[in-house]
């Protein structure tokens, strides 16, 4: 077990250099395979009504006529260790863990995503825990009941569920339920928990809704799928042979078994949102990391883009590791070696 | 009524058919035996016969919604058939247990030996989880497992094949079952430790008591258990006797031929074995007349009944001795004798 950990961990920190590397490929060394320039890289930086002097001593500044790798190690040095840019009119410091600075807005971007990171993990977190009550509840009685009424409705709604995109079904619950009904919350109207955990559950409530919605609907059919598989192996006959009642039958052995694929899938999607879930803070305007990504973008400021995308992998294999080790937990046959 | 004389399961007239869109499949079609406490039946037919069927349908295990069960299943005084769910759940694991062909899929691989048995044990006795657990540590170690105080809390994959099947039978005797019902208990083993195993469940059963019913397509396993066997074809029962005269005087055709393609080592060997033509009838549209007449090589012998009627189970040569067939059970046992015996011992 204790190798398996070690393992699993020396993979994580191996692959978030290899995806750091891929994203720094994608911003730093791609645009000049594609015929881009050190200056055309540094216009980004100073704007487009910068001289070609100007230009050319930035793109210098900021080391682009040096090699890529030089560029990348200076940039993985940052993160550990800070660094200083010196653009010219001031000298900029970016104290560790240093993923950039943004020379739009004169300030280094790590502050920016822990500044955002609470509302995105608020948001992840509740959504998580309803869409879970919601689609492992719907999918396995859904499976239980195969076929009848309840089971048709059930997949019918998570057929919608699925097919209804975040930002019709958002627009359409804020018309509703914000401004008709008044129910939650206006959009852009974020508290944090800290300041007033009851604002701040009412800000997020419809959020929490929409996002779970469309989860829940594909968990829905994961866990109706697992169970049905489930409940026609030999070891539920054996559990029923053994005179268990009905429900400890389907939830101690049925739900158990069919639980590990959705763990898998779990942990992808939860990772995935903690880097942002871009549509529904867009929607609801929440100023997390999704939207900071899409300001970043809309504002073509790199090192903002960057660093949010390196955070939102970072979260990706961090949430697969712990699913990995969750596996082990969960099914003892992985437990070897 | 546990009485040594009455029999401790009684089935009269057991249907079980199953509706689907194809037609209705009449997987048991009319079966009557009973079993005594201590004695052994051996249930014998090829796939499709009935017979696992027939022992899910013994342990209630088959859902009404889906199924249409007719006839009598009585067990200790409870008919399964009648009762409610909630009866016969209660008599599951606990009267009346059963042991499953592969043990590896009948074991749940998230949970280990030990919970599985303490599992099976507690939910007929209100017994806390370290008793119950005593209690599986020395069922294991009464199935033979060695060290059952360490191995208890290994799971399913970390046990060899036979452990695995000592396992599931120390699971469904933790209860002290009077019925054992053993389904294909060593198709999946190897055959040495086939061998170790029949051993064990023979001395168990003589050590518990219980009433026990072998199903199996291996007719050596039924040599090694059973005291009656109950031969099934299409659902039916064809020929019942107890073990001598199945293995000595057998009379129906389809016996002859089940006992043509079994491998002996105490008889020459012949050169090769001798398949019973054909396949196994379809449950949906059995055959007019004797299922068995379109792969019996002695049906001309019937006077054309035997592609017409359903012959009657009646009394043949030996005691308790019932087969169901058109051919005069005196022309039987001479067919026996002189043409079906020697070319197998040839």
């Amino acid at each position: 077990m204790i190798t398996y950990i070690i393992r699993r961990l020396f993979a994580a920190v191996l692959l978030l250099f290899i995806v750091s590397a891929a994203t720094f490929s994608i911003f730093y060394l791609f645009p000049r395979l594609v015929g881009g320039t050190p200056e055309t890289l540094a216009t980004r930086y100073v704007g487009r009504a910068a001289t070609p002097e100007t230009v050319t001593l930035i793109a210098h500044k900021l080391g682009f006529y040096e090699p890529i790798w030089v560029q990348y190690g200076r940039w993985i040095k940052g993160i550990f260790v800070g660094a200083d840019y010196n653009i010219g009119s001031s000298l900029e410091h970016c104290p560790a863990p240093c993923f950039g600075y943004s020379f739009i807005t004169h300030q280094p971007v790590w502050p920016d995503l822990l500044d955002r990171l609470p509302v995105t993990l608020s948001l992840a977190i509740g959504a998580a825990i309803l869409w879970l009550l919601l689609g492992l509840s719907a999918g396995t009685i859904s499976a239980l009941r195969r076929g009848s009424l309840l089971d048709r409705v059930a997949m019918g709604i998570s057929l919608a569920g699925v097919s209804l995109p975040i930002f019709f079904t958002g627009l359409i619950g804020l018309l509703v339920f914000s401004y008709t009904l008044n129910w939650t919350a206006d959009g852009g109207s974020y508290t944090p928990f800290t300041e007033n955990p009851g604002e701040w559950f009412y800000s997020l409530l419809l959020p929490w809704v929409v996002l779970a919605f469309q989860f829940s609907a594909q968990y829905a059919r994961l866990t109706r799928a697992g169970m049905l598989e489930t409940l026609s192996e030999d070891y539920i006959r054996t559990a029923r042979a053994k005179g268990l009642k009905e429900r400890d039958v389907n939830v101690r052995h049925g739900l158990r078994a069919a639980l590990t694929p959705i763990l898998t899938i779990f942990g992808l999607d939860f990772g995935l949102l903690l880097g942002g879930a871009v549509l529904t803070e867009t929607v609801f305007s929440l100023p997390g990391l999704g939207k900071y990504a899409i300001d970043a973008i809309t504002n073509n400021d790199l090192p903002k883009v960057l660093g949010v995308t390196l955070m939102a992998a970072f979260f990706v294999v961090i949430a697969n590791l712990v699913v990995d080790l969750l596996y082990a937990v969960v099914d003892p046959r992985v437990r070897v070696g | 009524m546990t009485d040594q004389t009455q029999p401790f399961l009684e089935v009269k007239d057991l249907k079980i058919h199953f509706p689907t869109d194809d037609g209705v499949v009449k997987s048991v079609d009319g079966l009557t035996f009973s079993v005594e406490r201590g004695k052994t039946l051996g249930i014998v037919g090829e796939s499709g016969s009935g017979k696992s069927v027939t022992s899910l349908g013994i342990m209630g295990l088959y859902n009404k919604r889906n199924s249409k069960i007719s006839g009598q299943i009585w067990l200790d005084g409870d008919d399964v058939v009648s009762s409610d769910d909630e009866t016969v759940r209660k008599l599951r694991g606990n009267k009346m247990s059963m042991i499953f062909q592969d043990p590896l899929s009948s074991m749940h691989p998230y949970y280990t030996v030990g919970q599985q048995i303490v599992e099976a044990y507690r939910v007929h006795h209100s017994v806390s989880k370290s008793v119950a657990r005593k209690h599986a540590v020395d069922m294991l170690g009464r199935v033979g497992i060695p060290q059952p105080d360490r191995r208890v809390d290994d799971y399913p994959h970390q046990f060899s094949g036979g452990m695995r099947q000592r396992a599931m039978i120390a699971m469904s005797l933790v209860n002290d079952p009077q019925l054992l019902i053993a389904d294909e208990p060593t198709t999946a083993l190897d055959v040495t430790v086939q061998a170790q195993i029949l051993d064990l469940m023979h001395d168990l059963q003589s050590e518990f008591n219980s009433a026990l019913i072998v199903i199996t397509h291996d007719l050596g396993v039924v040599a090694e258990l059973a005291d009656d066997v109950l031969v099934m074809y299409g659902g039916r029962c064809i020929e019942f006797a107890d073990a001598t005269t199945i293995f000595d005087r057998p009379e129906h055709p389809y016996t002859w031929g089940l006992l043509g393609s079994m491998p002996r080592m105490d008889r020459p060997q012949i050169d090769r074995l001798v398949p019973i033509p054909g396949l196994p009838p379809s449950l949906i549209n059995l055959p007019t007349g004797c299922s068995f007449h379109p792969r019996c090589q002695f049906e001309p012998r019937t006077g054309g009944l035997g592609s017409t009627t359903m012959p009657e189970l009646s009394p043949a040569g030996g005691s308790k001795h019932l087969v169901r067939c058109h051919i005069p059970t005196g022309e039987r046992q001479r067919i026996w004798s002189d043409e079906v015996k020697p070319r197998l011992e040839a």
